[in-house]
């Protein structure tokens, strides 16, 4: 069988990677999109911390001979715990001051951190293992399914509905969202709103080490893993707009899927056609499509 | 007084820079060069970050543009330089005005995300063409010999030549910040709103500005591809983006020329610590950090800051802090 003249197993082949790209996509707008609402800083480092994620994950199996499912658990924490470091330390400086330099601040943290990794590894790949349990392929009779790669695009989808139900439906999120509306009168409520801002941004940066993490067994692990993926990322959330944080996942998972057909079709165009998209609807719709006017 | 130093400080400037084809073994010409375009390049970029307001992370895309549009004509049709640094020039302007117009329909934030993100189309474009040579860059490039009568093989041609147009470029800066056309640039920075209420048209201004800045930007890349006889990826890679946004920061982006010292800061780096490898890049981000925390004058804003405080009239201190103020919003 084929469609517009590419076999099915090629097509649903190139559906499937583009859906784990946007599994990736999703989880990493999804924690630029949390910091953004209530830090107002758009985190340049998101990028840096996937990769430290991966990188992380890595020296611990090569050195502590954790496993991948040890590593899944620890790595976030260990580097969420990392970013609530530098929030306590550098990012609270500069609150009252305009987005621009939370920008620029944490575009400095990506050198450092970037060029930290490299100085210690090197620029080039370093190959990662996948899980055992993994490994394989599903037959499902018109395609073959990689099992790692069908587990990536779960995963993302439960820490998308994960997160949202967290944000939605818990007192926690309600905290969080009354801080995201109003910071000063929900601390005259008697919330800690400052703890707050420190752990949403530590939550965030665990999360996008957790996306490191699940990458590495896909991608080799080097240096700039990550700032390649957040310029596509940032592109992704000037599409969706910040403000939902369903709109950046299911905008993230649908240009993943783009991209993928793209590449079926017109393959040099591959690694423009977000960014063209992106062009596309700042022409068409501004505000981004789930996006609210901003300030 | 003031007045009185800084023309003096212009005339032992470009003073010593006549003198440096002369002195090799003290300074190295070619980096001098190298420096000179980078100084053009932030000034440039000052025009949107500084004076408008406007947070460009995209503008590796106008400066690489330009030294590959400048390759191309020199090398592969064969054209005299001035026509490949029109070309270069004509080509940024254009790209800046088309990104402009894009990037305006948001703001702040978003803007330099937009930028950045059609800076790195740019750069997969650059990628892919096939003039580009992909990973090895554009090489080669002759120097060739400037309005039929300056054969800019010659280094010293070379140096004077690029010190003229730089210096050009850098006037062209500074007329357009001390024009009312950038008068009305500052007020779009201060009130958006007030300024459209006046009735300007914000938008072509922007976009105007945008032009311009990447056009100027253009000439700086024009020019470096001519003194390496290069131009290749790294030139409109977003990491360069960053480094003229630091350039820019560094030097103080409410002065005309602060940027030029952070362009010589930054290039002197790269230059003397070269064989530190990716030590550089930490400590860039590391400046990068302390400028945004503690040092958001840059060198030039705090001298002159300082030079300001020391005068006793209330009247000055009273509108200098007004302008500190509004600059905080930047």
């Amino acid at each position: 069988m084929e469609i517009f003249g590419v076999p099915l197993q090629a097509f649903l082949g190139q559906i499937i990677l583009g859906l784990v790209n946007g599994a990736f996509y999703a989880v990493l707008s999804l924690g630029l999109a949390i910091i953004f609402g209530l830090l107002r800083i758009v985190n340049f480092a998101h990028g840096a911390f996937f990769m430290t994620g991966a990188f992380v994950a890595f020296i611990l199996g090569r050195h502590l001979n954790l496993g991948y499912w040890s590593s899944l658990l620890a790595v976030p924490v260990v580097v969420g715990l990392f970013g609530v470091l530098f929030e306590r330390l550098f990012l609270r400086r500069i609150y009252g001051l305009d987005p621009i330099y939370g920008l620029l601040l944490t575009f400095g943290l990506v050198l450092v951190i970037e060029g930290g990794f490299r100085v210690a590894f090197g620029s080039s790949g370093h190959p990662f293992p996948t899980p055992p349990e993994l490994r394989g392929v599903w037959d499902l009779g018109f395609m073959i399914l990689p099992v790692y790669r069908a587990f990536v695009i779960g995963v993302a989808v439960v820490v998308c509905l994960a997160t949202w139900f967290i944000i939605e439906k818990t007192r926690v999120g309600a905290y969080l969202r009354a801080a995201t509306e109003r910071p000063d009168l929900t601390r005259a409520f008697g919330i800690n709103v400052p703890l707050l801002l420190t752990l949403t941004y530590g939550s965030g940066v665990g999360l996008a080490a957790f996306a490191g993490v699940l990458a590495a067994p896909i991608q080799h692990v080097y240096p700039s893993m990550g700032s390649d993926l957040v310029i596509i990322v940032f592109a992704i959330v000037v599409i969706g707009g910040l403000g939902s944080i369903m709109g950046s996942a299911v905008t993230g998972l649908g240009l993943g899927v783009i991209e993928g057909l793209t590449k079926v079709y017109y393959s040099q165009a591959s690694a423009t056609v977000v960014f063209l998209v992106m062009a596309l609807v700042l022409l068409l719709r501004p505000a981004g499509l789930f996006g609210r006017e901003e300030t | 007084m003031l007045v009185l130093l800084k023309s003096s400080l212009m005339i032992a400037v470009v003073a010593a820079l006549l003198a440096v084809p002369f002195v090799p073994h003290l300074i190295y010409p070619v980096f001098v060069m190298k420096v000179m375009c980078f100084a053009l390049f932030a000034c440039a970029y000052n025009l949107l970050l500084g004076h408008t307001g406007i947070v460009s992370f995209g503008h590796a895309a106008f400066f690489g543009t330009a030294a590959y549009v400048t390759g191309y004509a020199m090398r592969d049709l064969g054209l005299p330089p001035e026509i490949g640094i029109a070309a270069g020039i004509i080509c940024s302007a254009a790209l800046g005005a088309a990104i402009g117009t894009l990037a305006i329909r948001r703001q702040g934030i978003y803007l330099a995300m937009i930028t950045l993100a059609l800076a790195q189309l740019v750069y997969f474009v650059f990628l892919q063409a096939e003039f580009t040579g992909a990973e090895d860059g554009m090489q080669e490039i002759p120097r060739g010999v400037l309005f039929g009568l300056i054969n800019l093989r010659s280094d010293i041609n070379l140096f004077y030549v690029v010190m003229a147009f730089i210096g050009a470029g850098l006037w062209l800066v500074y007329r357009i910040v001390n024009s009312p056309f950038g008068e009305v640039l500052r007020a779009i920075r201060e009130h958006e709103p007030r300024a459209r209420s006046l009735g300007y048209a914000i938008e072509k201004y922007k976009i105007l500005a945008f032009a311009l800045s990447a056009g100027l930007s253009g000439l700086a890349g024009s020019l470096k591809c001519i003194v390496f006889q290069l131009a290749a990826l790294t030139d409109v890679h977003w990491h360069m983006s960053g480094e003229v946004i630091l350039m820019t920061l560094l030097g103080g982006m409410s002065t005309v020329f602060g940027p030029a010292i952070g362009a010589i800061l930054v290039s002197a780096l790269h230059h003397y610590f070269d064989a530190l490898g990716a030590w550089v890049t930490i400590v860039i981000g590391l400046i990068f950090i302390l400028c945004v925390l503690v040092f958001r004058r840059g060198v030039v804003g705090q001298l002159h800051h300082m030079l300001q405080e020391q005068r006793p009239t209330a009247l000055h201190a009273g509108r200098l802090d007004l302008k500190e103020g509004q600059h905080a919003q930047v």
